[in-house]
């Protein structure tokens, strides 16, 4: 229903953030939501599409038109219901996802017109944790099949939540001594509170999921054993394998992966460790236009870097929609400014780095020439620059998943280093794979997806024919019998 | 012929002229019956004939005994004491002997005697070649009176008639008795009008005389021989339609076992059954008529009880309203358009429907002269020896009794039938009123809602988008755009039974009613209880449970269920099975329940109650539909469904469409209770700001509307005629199962059967249990596309990727589209989905070989939306388009800005819908194809509404009305009430525009086939059959996904029906509904269509992405809305739309040449390129079986398969052509002429070429006022005056007859009697129904009174009268009109705008007016001077003896008179004045001023 004429009687108005300048002093979130009126007319924007291709955008095909239209009428609490429907994390998605929907929004025919989707999921989904009724729903059934799942990103704790709400015991193994993966470790604490993830995690435990911290299986336990003890075994380990600069001085101290970097940063936030690598003082050159490189450059902010510059090797795109590459309701290759950007620093498109040069072991200039803007990025004579370099940061994406585990449990990688997995079940009998892993670097909404329909996949194969083959089996016993393995917190 | 294909001959409708002619005196003249036979060729251009120009539809004579002429051919006793067997027997001698031996055998077995056969003599040369093919040897059979019937003359009667049954069973189908009568004797066959008396020449014999005449000339919708079904039959002569026929049928069959006479004693058991199979809707009336009447009851009595008139209380005199009440207790109405001639040879009369739908106008003349016929002035006589003139009214008897010598009037025959008993008594006593019965509490739910709305199939859809809009605006939902979801049978979401049963709906051959504007001939009350003998009457027969409304809140039901007397016990039967049962339990269930069923009648129960409220973790509901119709029709199979009414109990309905089936598979009454529970839950939600009382209140009022609307689509106005009557088609489901529990229902695909219902009942069964804790409500998407729900043909990435396609992607991005399209629709959604080609073997011809696309793509046009529909910016966007690739686009129903039509902007395709928006003589004249929409794919038999704010000033001055005021689209065309009335339409727009070729637009269903045969026969040039699946700007949701269905069938009907009847050469067949891509066109060629429509496809071309908000004026993209903000945003190019066709006919050159098929219309008709794609195995599993609709028809060879030909043009001889060389000065140089002519009623359409010519030469303004005076003398034809141009005056002395004066476009008509009648004027009939007519400007002025319908959707003509029939100035939305005399029932229905005065002497007229649209006031000075111009003139122009008396006494008339000013329009004007304008009137008569 929605309000008729909604989309015109208000404007868009995006969500609030903090003042740039005064946000940089701390590491609390900078993006809010409006007041619930705000909220409600935002909603009332809506136009309860015939084809919603908003829904359509959204990888975990949220329904949105309808949840939209439950704020419009005041009805939160249903409306947190309709988001959990397809969703089992709005507040990971409503922070970190770049809302596809947004682009795909039909008044985004009017570039810049979207419904403000991302804020309003937000909105729902505090309110829904500010009044308490986000509660653990555990199953009324066991169904007494164990499953495994190896990683506690978005796409592990989603499958694991799937797969407990339905009866299954789920253990999770997480490597680090935090569960959350990239989202606690690489996404700064100033766009999603750690304190969030703990949340949930707690409700996840109260569903019955089973946590094992700092239990990294592969060097730790061989992933046979796993095999062993469950009937299934899910791989979610995301693709965490960065991708290099190969010039010279890359070797030099002061170089560091980007992904390094933030986990060393989100450890001294969290008050935990790190102070390895630091921005402080320095001048930061961050490698990479992307979102990885934007959290850099926010930290280093926060740091108090000398200055702070972000190159992207592609060229500037287009400061509109490109409707012949890219059409509505197709994801925009248009330019985007970073949340960090408007903190402060400079960026640079078509840049090639040359060489890094330093002294005593450490950089301390960086070389680059101007390229064409796309491959095959011929370089522009006469235009190398070198500027001053303390920090480099290398945020260039990833490569795919670290192949270890994989080699371990003998599953086969397609041509860019995933794991093999069509339908989520690998080659290998009772093992499935998810995320990151399975499809490469991606959104946390396609990691939550991922994690759902995996979690469905896992439970029609048990039903299929180890429900048959185990279920009661001399396995359980011995499982009931061993050693759970120690926790790491 | 025999049914083949898609193509079954049941299904053939007729329509045509009737007369009858009398002496008072009763004294038999040859004269009677030679001057009804002149009557009936005056009627001949409302008959018609086939593809064999010589051989007509039919022509019959029906006439007493002519005892003289008889006598002279053998020697037979004294007139009573024999009676005559009028034979058609078959050519071939043996099998003519058995029959003739059969004959006489039973003859003797009746204890009469034969006297001897007579052979009739008959010219066989006179009568057409396939005529005469088919001819039957005509052989009349005499028989003397023996035993008790040699002295009783009705006993003799009876026996002839058993005779004549115990024959015809024993006979079969090849012996045909046109009648068997003492008193009366029929001839009549396969022939034209004129052929009748040259064939038979008996007819010519001095000393064949009658005291009575009634003839008929027949135009049936296809003309496949039959002799047979001329008219008339024994009793009855029949102008119209049946649309409860199947019902009226299979009830007939249901009564047959209690059926008991005195009369006929045991001789009863030798005719049944009453009804011989095969016969017409008028053979079938005839049956049961003959029988009403033959046990006993009168000629009169038997049509009351039939045709019931419509009437509220305390309209009619107490004891025909109690006669009419008792008779409900017996039979149901039969409906529909009927103007019905009878007779059993001693009183001749006709009646005619409640509704007035069809034409009868008699005399009388001062020397004994009584004449009734379609039309006016078939019988001659000077004017001053008419004593007196009417017309047929709406439910009103016309009798003459030849005994008696007189005319008696309606109120005089009613009331002696309805003193025979006290009926009324008899009802008020026996009936109790549902209302009256103890209140009771409600059942509680059984088990959670939830779980029982997830067991039932309920979605989230269900509740937000049908349920909530139901109770908030007591009105069923309404949305927009068509049906792009797939088939029932082809879904994965297990849709609920009731969607595979597709509404039928009235398209030419009968109209749809209104049911909102004339809602005082509709009725929802129904019965429930045991009916009783039908040849007997008694108090007892009145015992019956009357309820108001079929739809029962869950406390009336209680009070039903405990009912509990000697009359009324009602019995609960459990529809649900063991889930344990599995599949299998379905139909085992069926069985237990029909067994229930008879036990419980056995035991006495006369209400079933059918219920699943044993539903539960346990048991599972069978559909609500299947128990019902299962029911029915196994009591009717026992002969034992009158004994009871059934009520359903059930979680299941919760939609109008629901109820509707119920309904028509047999319900008297619904409760659906888990809707009613969950409107509580909605509430409960905060949903619905309503009580639950309330919510419950205004969901069951909305229904019962919806089912208003449903019935009235085809026709129907009462729900007693509409249960079971079966008015769907099935689709989709298998001929077994249809042939067990929805006998007779047409199902031409094939589809699943009893399994796979009960597997899709589990399916729901298993999701509700057991339930997932606060489980959720599916989705679905069925309205709204939904990622993984229901399938949707255009999704976001079909809409991105053609979008994508006209703008940048070229057609390398178009093919993806193609094959994504092409994919998905295999794959899931249409009967198109599932073929696939016969590519050529041979690898078939170069690509470069195929005809050009820019040859293709002139074959495509763009679908009928208006400019009203659509923003002006897409509306030319997609003219341009279409123009610029010599295709053609469609105004739609809303005129179009004259600015366009001569630049790059015109739309070649005018279209003259019901509500006659914006069409002119000027717009008609601009049109290359002028396309009569009978229906639309999206809501058939429907109207439309535009609301006033949407009419701004642009859209009103294109559609020649008033900003700010609502327009009233009719549900039927107001001058097509039948096929006869189609060909007179098309006749008209002949004259207005001779170079323009003619489209009727049709929507597929069961008989589309015969319905375009009726086309072609009509004299259309183009045919277009739309899909179920067409858009439309605003629809109620049920009307978009239930009503019509695809066009493949429909077309493929189509093609086999017109190739069968050789007429499809001489018309061509196009397509729409739902094609996207070139495959869709080769498929749609193939099965026989010329020229592809799209709508939705170029839409989106131009940025439509399918909001369904067209109804909301809030399209975000600028196409659908009148905003001037939203309009702003519209980015569509003409070169969108040209590139979308020129990929789609790319398409096409690529699939023609695998095809191995060079020229486009060498594709035509090629349904042996087609075969089922093997390859899809699910529909396979679903049981569809194509073969149908992939027949070839068994033609000749060489019978063409497209348009070959033109069609022969009826205008050569046109009285219009002298009067333009008469008129050519006036014409070319404004030169003033004035001239008299002489014409007769086959005159029709006088003054239309006249227009045309003028308007074409001197465009929209004309000629001077007065520039062309004509006076015409005699009875003018059908549609005088249509059109006329500015500058043309014409005066008629004498009378007109139907919609004259339609759409009047600036010319000034008169019509007054010669001044030698001997008639008062005042009090006698001048004009026919649905005068003026869409008239736009102009002036006219009626001498006398009119009939139905006057000045229906006139939008800005002056018009005076001196009395008119029922619904006057209905949808008027401008001009004005003064009533000096007496008007109908429900004058101002929908009339929006415009005003009327009517002079009230009686200050009864409050009453007869519909107050919902217009206020009544008093006269103010403005008034009062237009008044009296339009006073004086019709004085002038007329010499009106009551506008004399008016103006004698002017002041003192003034006061009599009362203004009828719509609210709406009153609004409006004030707007308007306030804001500077002169704030009158529409664009055209202010530019007059």
């Amino acid at each position: 229903m929605g309000k008729l004429r909604g989309f015109m009687d208000h404007e868009r108005r995006p969500a609030p953030e903090r003042d740039p300048r005064a946000r940089v002093g701390d590491f609390r979130e900078f993006v809010g939501t409006l007041p619930v009126v705000g909220v409600r007319e935002q909603a009332a924007r809506c136009m309860e599409c015939g084809v919603p291709f908003c829904h359509h955008g959204c990888p975990l095909g949220n329904l949105i038109p309808d949840w939209n239209d439950l704020v419009y009428r005041d009805r939160w609490r249903d409306a947190i219901d309709q988001l959990h429907r397809t969703n089992n994390f709005p507040e990971l998605t409503g922070r970190l996802c770049p809302a596809p929907c947004e682009a795909a929004c039909v008044l985004e025919i009017n570039e810049g017109d979207a419904v403000s989707i991302k804020q309003i999921e937000l909105a729902i989904v505090n309110r829904a944790w500010e009044e308490g009724w986000i509660a653990p729903q555990p199953s009324a059934v066991r169904t007494g099949r164990t499953v495994a799942v190896i990683g506690s990103g978005p796409a592990g704790l989603a499958c694991a939540q799937q797969l407990a709400r339905a009866g299954e015991s789920v253990t999770v193994f997480e490597r680090d001594e935090a569960a959350g993966g990239l989202v606690r470790f690489g996404v700064p604490e100033f766009k999603l509170e750690k304190r969030l993830i703990d949340r949930r995690v707690e409700q996840l435990a109260a569903e019955g999921v089973e946590l094992v911290l700092g239990l990294d299986v592969g060097v730790d336990v061989h992933a046979d054993e796993l095999r062993e003890r469950f009937d299934a075994v899910v791989v979610a380990t995301g693709a965490r394998v960065p991708r290099d600069l190969p010039v010279p001085g890359r070797e030099l101290a002061g170089v560091h992966f980007a992904m390094d970097y933030l986990y060393d940063r989100a450890r001294v936030v969290s008050g935990t460790a790190g102070g390895a690598i630091s921005a402080a003082g320095l001048h930061v050159v961050v490698i990479g236009g992307g979102d990885t490189g934007a959290d850099c450059v926010g930290h280093a902010h926060r740091e108090g870097a000398a200055s702070v510059t972000q190159i992207e090797l592609l060229g500037e795109p287009p400061p509109s929609r490109p409707d012949e590459l890219t059409p509505w309701p197709r994801w925009p290759m248009k330019l985007r400014t970073s949340y960090a950007l408007a903190e402060g620093g400079a960026r640079d498109f078509a840049i090639s780095t040359t060489k890094l040069t330093g002294r005593g072991g450490r950089v301390e200039a960086i070389h680059w020439q101007r390229n064409a803007g796309e491959p095959p990025f011929e370089l522009v004579a006469g235009t190398e620059e070198s500027r001053p370099a303390g920090l480099v940061l290398l945020a260039m994406g990833f490569l795919g998943p670290e192949p270890e585990l994989l080699a371990q449990l003998g599953i086969a990688t397609d041509a860019r280093g995933n794991a093999e997995a069509t339908d989520y079940a690998t080659p290998v009998e009772g093992v499935f794979a998810a995320g990151d892993a399975r499809r490469g670097q991606s959104l946390v909404v396609w990691a939550i997806r991922e994690g759902r329909d995996c979690a469905a996949a896992v439970r029609a194969w048990l039903d299929g024919s180890v429900g048959v083959k185990r279920r009661g089996s001399g396995v359980r016993n011995r499982l009931s019998g061993a050693q759970a393995p120690a926790s790491g917190t | 012929m025999k049914a083949q294909g898609l193509y079954d001959p049941t299904r053939e409708h007729d329509a045509c002229g009737v007369a009858f002619v009398a002496r008072l005196d009763g004294g038999a003249r040859h004269e009677v019956v030679s001057r009804s036979l002149d009557a009936l060729e005056r009627l001949e251009h409302r008959g018609a004939a086939g593809a064999d120009a010589e051989t007509g539809d039919g022509a019959g004579i029906l006439v007493q005994l002519p005892h003289a002429f008889l006598a002279g051919q053998l020697d037979l006793p004294a007139p009573g004491g024999y009676g005559v067997a009028v034979c058609f027997l078959p050519e071939e001698q043996r099998r003519r002997t058995e029959l003739e031996q059969l004959l006489e055998q039973t003859v003797a077995a009746e204890g009469q005697e034969v006297i001897g056969w007579r052979d009739v003599p008959v010219d066989v040369r006179q009568a057409g070649t396939t005529a005469q093919l088919h001819a039957p040897r005509i052989r009349q059979l005499f028989i003397r009176a023996g035993g008790e019937a040699a002295s009783d003359r009705d006993a003799f009667e009876r026996r002839l008639y058993v005779i004549r049954r115990r024959a015809e069973r024993a006979a079969g189908a090849d012996l045909v008795v046109p009648s068997c009568s003492s008193r009366t004797i029929v001839y009549k066959g396969m022939l034209t009008a004129p052929q009748l008396r040259r064939y038979f020449p008996d007819l010519d014999d001095e000393r064949f005389a009658s005291a009575l005449a009634l003839v008929h000339s027949r135009f049936s919708t296809n003309t496949f021989p039959s002799w047979e079904l001329a008219h008339p039959y024994r009793m009855v002569a029949h102008n119209g339609e049946f649309n409860t026929l199947r019902g009226n049928a299979n009830w007939m069959g249901a009564r047959e076992s209690q059926l008991a006479s005195d009369l006929f004693g045991d001789d009863l058991a030798k005719v049944l059954p009453v009804v011989r199979p095969g016969g017409s809707d008028s053979a079938t009336f005839d049956n049961v008529l003959e029988l009403l009447v033959l046990a006993g009851r009168s000629l009169p009595h038997a049509l009351m009880m039939m045709m019931p008139e419509a009437h509220r209380s305390g309209d009619l005199p107490p004891a025909l309203e109690g006669f009419y009440a008792y008779h409900g207790c017996l039979i149901e109405p039969w409906d529909g358009p009927a103007a019905l001639a009878f007779t059993d040879g001693r009183v001749i009369g006709a009646t005619l429907d409640r509704n007035g739908l069809r034409p009868g106008r008699w005399l009388e003349t001062t020397d004994g002269w009584v004449v009734l016929a379609s039309e006016a002035g078939v019988f001659d006589v000077p004017p001053e020896r008419v004593a007196r003139k009417g017309r047929l009214q709406p439910g009103k008897l016309f009798l003459v009794d030849l005994e008696a010598g007189r005319i008696v009037p309606d109120a005089e025959a009613k009331a002696r039938v309805a003193a025979r008993q006290p009926y009324g008594d008899w009802f008020a006593r026996g009936s109790v009123r549902l209302r009256d019965l103890p209140e009771r509490e409600a059942r509680p739910l059984g088990e959670p809602l939830r779980s029982l709305q997830l067991a039932f199939g309920y979605t989230q859809e269900d509740m937000k988008v049908m349920l909530a809009p139901l109770a908030a605006n007591a009105e069923e939902a309404v949305g927009s755009m068509g049906n792009d979801t797939s088939l029932a049978v082809l879904s994965d979401r297990h849709p609920l039974l009731y969607s595979y049963f597709k509404q039928l709906f009235a398209q030419v051959t009968n109209p749809p009613i209104d049911s909102i504007r004339e809602a005082v001939v509709m009725s929802v009350q129904t019965l429930v209880g045991s009916e009783r003998n039908l040849l007997a009457e008694s108090p007892e027969h009145a015992r019956q449970l009357v309820i108001d409304n079929p739809i029962l809140e869950d406390a009336q039901l209680e009070s039903l269920r405990a009912v509990e007397s000697d009359v009324f016990r009602a019995a609960t039967i459990d529809t649900t099975w063991a889930v344990d049962e599995g599949p299998g339990g379905l139909e085992r269930a069926v069985d237990r329940i029909c067994a229930e069923a008879d036990g419980a009648l056995a035991a006495g129960a006369n209400i079933l109650v059918l219920s699943d409220r044993a539903v539960g973790p346990k048991r599972v509901p069978l559909p609500s539909l299947a128990a019902t119709a299962a029911v029915h029709h196994h009591l009717v199979r026992a002969g034992t469904r009158l004994q009871a009414g059934l009520v359903v109990e059930s979680g299941e309905p919760r939609s109008v469409q629901s109820v509707a089936v119920l309904i028509g598979y047999g319900a008297a009454a619904v409760n659906p209770y888990l809707m009613l529970a969950t409107l509580d839950e909605l509430v409960a939600d905060g949903l619905l700001e309503l009580s639950p009382a309330d919510a419950r209140a205004r969901a069951v009022k909305a229904i019962g509307k919806g089912l208003l609307k449903a019935i009235s689509k085809m026709g129907i106005s009462t729900v007693p005629s509409y249960c079971g009557a079966q008015i769907f088609e099935a689709v989709g489901l298998s001929q077994e199962l249809v042939d067990r529990w929805f006998t007779g229902t047409p199902s031409r695909i094939g589809g699943i059967g009893a399994h796979q219902l009960a597997l899709d009942s589990l399916a729901r069964h298993a999701r509700a249990y057991p339930g997932e804790r606060d489980a959720f409500l599916p989705v679905v998407g069925l309205y709204a596309w939904r990622s993984g729900g229901e399938h949707h043909q255009w999704n976001p990435e079909t809409i991105a990727l053609l979008q994508h396609a006209v703008r940048h992607g070229g057609f390398e991005t178009y093919e993806q589209y193609s094959e994504t399209v092409n994919a998905a629709s295999a794959r899931a959604s249409t009967i198109r989905g599932l073929l696939r080609f016969r590519l050529a073997g041979d690898g078939g011809v170069p690509l470069d070989e195929v005809e050009p696309a820019a040859e293709i793509v002139k074959r495509f046009s763009t679908g009928a939306m208006s400019l009203g529909s659509l923003s002006r910016e897409a509306h030319e966007t997609l003219a341009v388009a279409m123009n610029r690739i010599g295709g053609r686009s469609n105004t739609g129903e809303g005129g179009e800005d004259p600015e366009r039509f001569l630049d790059e902007r015109r739309s070649k395709i005018k279209q003259v819908a019901s509500g006659r928006f914006g069409v002119n003589i000027d717009y008609l004249t601009n049109a290359d194809e002028l396309q009569i929409k009978m229906a639309q794919g999206a809501k058939p038999g429907e109207g439309g509404q535009l609301p006033g704010h949407k009419v701004d000033s642009y859209i009103a001055g294109v559609r020649l009305t008033t900003p700010g005021v609502g327009l009233i689209s009719p549900p039927p065309h107001h001058d097509i009430y039948s096929i006869e009335d189609l060909k007179q339409l098309i006749y008209d727009l002949r004259c207005a525009n001779p170079g323009a070729r003619v489209s009727v637009k049709l929507v597929a269903e069961v008989g589309v086939g015969t319905v375009a045969a009726g086309v072609a026969k009509a004299n259309a040039d183009h045919v277009l059959i739309s899909g179920h699946d067409g858009g439309t700007g605003a629809s109620p949701i049920s009307s978009i996904l239930h009503a019509g269905i695809p066009w493949e069938i429909g077309l493929a009907e189509t093609q086999q029906t017109l190739v069968l009847n050789d007429l499809r050469s001489r018309i061509w067949v196009q397509t729409d509904g739902q094609l996207k891509t070139g495959r869709d066109v080769v498929i749609a060629a193939l099965l026989g269509a010329d020229e592809m429509g799209f709508a939705t496809a170029p839409l989106i071309a131009t940025g439509c992405v399918m909001m369904r908000a067209c109804h909301l004026n809030t399209c975000p993209v600028g196409i659908a809305t009148q905003d001037p903000e939203l309009r702003e945003r519209f980015r569509g190019r003409p070169e969108h739309v040209t590139r979308f066709f020129f990929f789609v006919a790319e398409e096409v050159r690529r699939l023609m040449a695998q095809l191995g098929v060079r020229r486009f219309e060498d594709l035509v008709g090629r349904v042996d390129l087609l075969e089922p794609d093997e390859a899809i195995a699910r529909w396979q599993a679903r049981g569809i079986d194509l073969s149908n609709v992939l027949r070839a028809p068994d033609a000749p060879t060489g019978t063409p398969l497209r348009r070959t030909c033109p069609q022969v043009s009826p205008l050569p001889g046109a009285l219009d052509y002298d009067l333009i060389a008469a008129a050519r000065e006036a014409l070319e140089d404004a030169v003033p002429f004035e001239g008299t002519f002489a014409l007769g009623n086959a005159n029709r359409t006088v003054g239309g070429l006249l227009s045309h010519a003028v308007t074409k030469r001197h465009g929209r303004a004309g000629l001077p006022p007065g520039t062309i005076r004509i006076r015409l003398e005699g009875s003018a034809g059908q549609s005088f005056g249509a059109w006329l141009a500015p500058g043309i005056e014409l005066t008629l002395v004498g009378e007109a007859n139907d919609y004259a004066g339609k759409g009047l476009s600036g010319g000034v008509l008169a019509v007054r009697p010669s001044d030698a009648a001997a008639f008062a004027a005042e009090q006698s009939v001048i004009v026919g129904n649905t005068v003026l007519y869409g008239a736009t400007s102009g002036r006219a002025f009626f001498r006398g009174l009119a009939g139905e319908r006057f000045c229906v959707r006139n939008s800005g003509a002056d018009a005076v009268v001196e009395g008119v029939g029922d619904h006057g100035c209905e949808y008027m939305t401008g001009g004005r009109v003064a009533v000096l005399g007496p008007t109908g029932r429900n004058f101002a229905a929908g009339m929006s705008g415009g005003v009327a005065y009517v002079l009230d002497d009686d200050a009864t007229f409050a009453s007869r007016c519909n107050t919902e649209l217009v206020a009544l006031d008093p006269l103010d000075e403005d008034d009062e001077a237009a008044l009296l111009r339009l006073v004086s003139e019709h004085a002038a122009r007329t010499s009106s003896a009551v506008a004399a008396r008016l103006l004698a006494e002017w002041g003192d008339a003034l006061t009599r008179f009362v203004k009828v000013m719509p609210h709406d329009f009153k609004r409006a004007l004030a707007e308007a004045v306030s804001a500077g304008g002169v704030g009158f009137l529409t664009r055209e008569t202010e530019a007059a001023a």
